[in-house]
């Protein structure tokens, strides 16, 4: 009898004492502990849905006010245009912080410094005051009295655009550090690849280089999104008329405060779950190539999930073994 | 940027090598890694270029397809001065761009692979040939596939650079490199960061290459390759060329003492 032979007929097919069924561990304090916060989450509901000073007719009737839905359109514009304008300038400014250029670099810095240092709210303020600062604003050859053009900055910086302003550099600051990490993040030898190929350098910056640092660059980008359409809400100092200023300049009538605050938030709520789709697909265009197998979409999951109910624990992920020649 | 050429009587020779490396040199700060390097590569023959880590074997490498500058000498390639343009007895750096179309002509292969991880097999290999070589895409598509059947590598066009071995991952690297329809290969290492077992996979679509008469200069420490394929073999220790010639005659009957301590460090 050979040692494999023995070593079956050991641990073989037939039945012994050896042969138990394990059971996993009863977990008793985990129903507890749930039942416990089941409780209190009851309690908390019951306790705001039969409050009498809360208004809930005014909630359904302010909802789709047109101030609100103004406002809405206003927060939405706000957040676009200054994720837009600060991610381009993020990326110049980024592109100054790595340059070899001295003077670039320092310069890149001091305005990340200088913008990350100090609070949005009193950048906003501040840009809000340009005027009393710079009373006209010129166009002109800086140094001697050529001026091709000038206004008056009031006239020009109006609220919304002093607002924009403050939220796009300050953004600026942040995303900077954000793309600066994302191109630190792609290893030099696909530079030289790419040269080698006869890429020229712009052409591996795009086709090569910032897809890799995307992936990089996406997830705290979309923070940083969800952020600035919260941020807006810091524009109601000057005046802004976006929701949460809408919501106060509305209560401020009707008294309605804490009503208006739900409305303004389930509004926030609405679009901030709203942006969180858009990043997860950009997660996974630009995670290509990185995990073996893509994550599944949501509706992937969802099917996943019913079909496990159904047939019992979802069997576990089919992994692709490497197959080596 | 310019640099001082050296006065050069053999400038007008009539033997025409592809490659032609004279009195090369270069510093990395106070760090002289190459010292007056000269070197010639006959069109469709094999250079090996051999050394102890630190030698400036790669560094010359990168040189040739200019991913390090020089800062005198000169490198010539079918005829064409690389990255610099002479005029007098200095020679200016060209812009980026003229230095990227060069490089078209000079595939090179890397010891970390360096495949674009996020396009698979097939697009690392159609990226260039389409974007800088204007080629159709279906022309592109089917070149790449027969680049890909010529490594063994025919059925994995659709994957990504992770779903490879290291030395799948190489064997695409090089037929990215061919791609380009070059008329030079560099070799920089490349079964060096391989486990045993795959460097052979990859040795042989380098002899099947050699054997169809590519033009190569291969870094390696594979001594058995560069005695079977190598029609010259160049050793250089401490940024010079300590001696170079036929692999029987270096391998077998090295003449100098520092040559055959590192051979029988390798073997």
């Amino acid at each position: 009898m050979t040692a494999l032979e023995q070593t079956r007929s050991e641990f073989g097919t037939e039945a012994t004492d050896d042969d138990v069924v394990a059971i996993p561990l009863r977990r008793p304090w985990r129903w507890i502990g749930a039942a416990l916060v089941l409780l209190l989450a009851a309690a908390f509901l019951y306790s705001v849905l039969t409050n009498p000073n809360i208004d809930f007719a005014a909630i359904g009737q302010f909802l789709f006010d047109q101030r609100i839905l103004e406002g809405v359109g206003l927060t939405l514009l706000i957040t676009l245009i200054s994720m837009v304008v600060s991610t381009v300038l993020a990326v110049v400014v980024a592109a100054m912080r790595l340059s070899s250029n001295p003077v670039l670099s320092t310069v890149a810095w001091f305005y990340v410094w200088a913008f990350r240092g100090t609070p949005l709210l009193v950048q906003i303020v501040l840009w809000g005051y340009l005027g009393r600062l710079y009373e006209k604003l010129s166009l002109g050859i800086p140094f001697t009295d050529v001026v091709f053009w000038h206004i008056d900055t009031n006239q020009l910086i109006s609220a919304f655009v002093a607002g924009l302003l403050a939220l796009t550099l300050n953004q600026a600051a942040y995303s900077s550090e954000i793309v600066r990490a994302g191109m630190l993040s792609v290893d030099e030898g696909q530079r030289e690849a790419a040269y080698s190929l006869g890429m020229s350098p712009l052409y591996t910056f795009r086709r090569v280089l910032l897809p890799q640092a995307m992936r990089v660059i996406i997830p705290p980008m979309g923070n940083e999104t969800i952020s600035m359409l919260k941020n807006t809400s810091l524009l109601s100092v000057i005046a802004v008329l976006e929701i949460y200023t809408q919501a106060t300049v509305i209560s401020s009538q009707n008294l309605k405060q804490v009503e208006l605050l739900i409305v303004a938030s389930l509004w926030y709520l609405l679009m901030t779950s709203v942006l969180s789709i858009p990043q997860y697909y950009l997660e996974r265009r630009y995670g290509r190539g990185t995990s073996r197998a893509l994550p599944p979409t949501p509706l992937q999951r969802m099917r996943r999930a019913f079909a496990s109910r159904r047939h019992g624990v979802a069997p576990a992920p089919e992994t692709k073994a490497v197959s080596v020649i | 940027m310019s640099i001082t050429l050296p006065v050069d009587p053999s400038t007008t020779t009539s033997h025409r090598s592809l490659v032609e490396i004279r009195r090369v040199r270069k510093s990395f700060g106070a760090h002289q890694v190459l010292r007056d390097v000269s070197l010639a590569v006959p069109a469709g023959t094999v250079t090996v270029l051999l050394g102890p880590s630190g030698s400036g074997k790669s560094t010359l490498l990168r040189c040739i397809n200019h991913l390090e500058t020089i800062d005198g000498g000169r490198i010539i390639v079918d005829g064409e001065l690389i990255g610099y343009r002479q005029s007098g007895h200095n020679a200016h750096e060209m812009t980026p761009r003229q230095i990227a179309r060069q490089r078209r002509g000079i595939g090179m292969v890397f010891q970390r692979f360096n495949l674009f991880p996020h396009m698979t097999a097939l697009e690392n290999i159609i990226e260039a040939p389409i974007g800088i070589a204007g080629l159709p895409r279906a022309q592109a598509r089917t070149r790449a596939k027969q680049l890909l059947d010529r490594v063994g590598l025919a059925d994995f066009a659709a994957h990504y650079p992770a779903q490879l071995s290291g030395g799948q991952q190489q064997r695409v690297a090089i037929a990215r490199a061919l791609a380009m329809d070059p008329k030079l290969m560099l070799f920089d290492e490349p079964t060096s960061a391989l486990d045993p077992e795959l460097v052979g996979d990859v040795l042989d679509v380098m002899r099947e290459l050699a054997k169809e008469g590519m033009t190569m200069i291969v870094v390696t420490h594979e001594i058995g390759f560069a005695r079977g394929v190598a029609d010259q073999v160049v050793f250089m220790d401490g940024g010079v060329v300590v001696e170079s010639g036929r692999p029987e005659h270096v391998f077998d009957d090295p003449q100098r003492q520092r040559t055959r301590n590192f051979l029988e460090s390798v073997r």
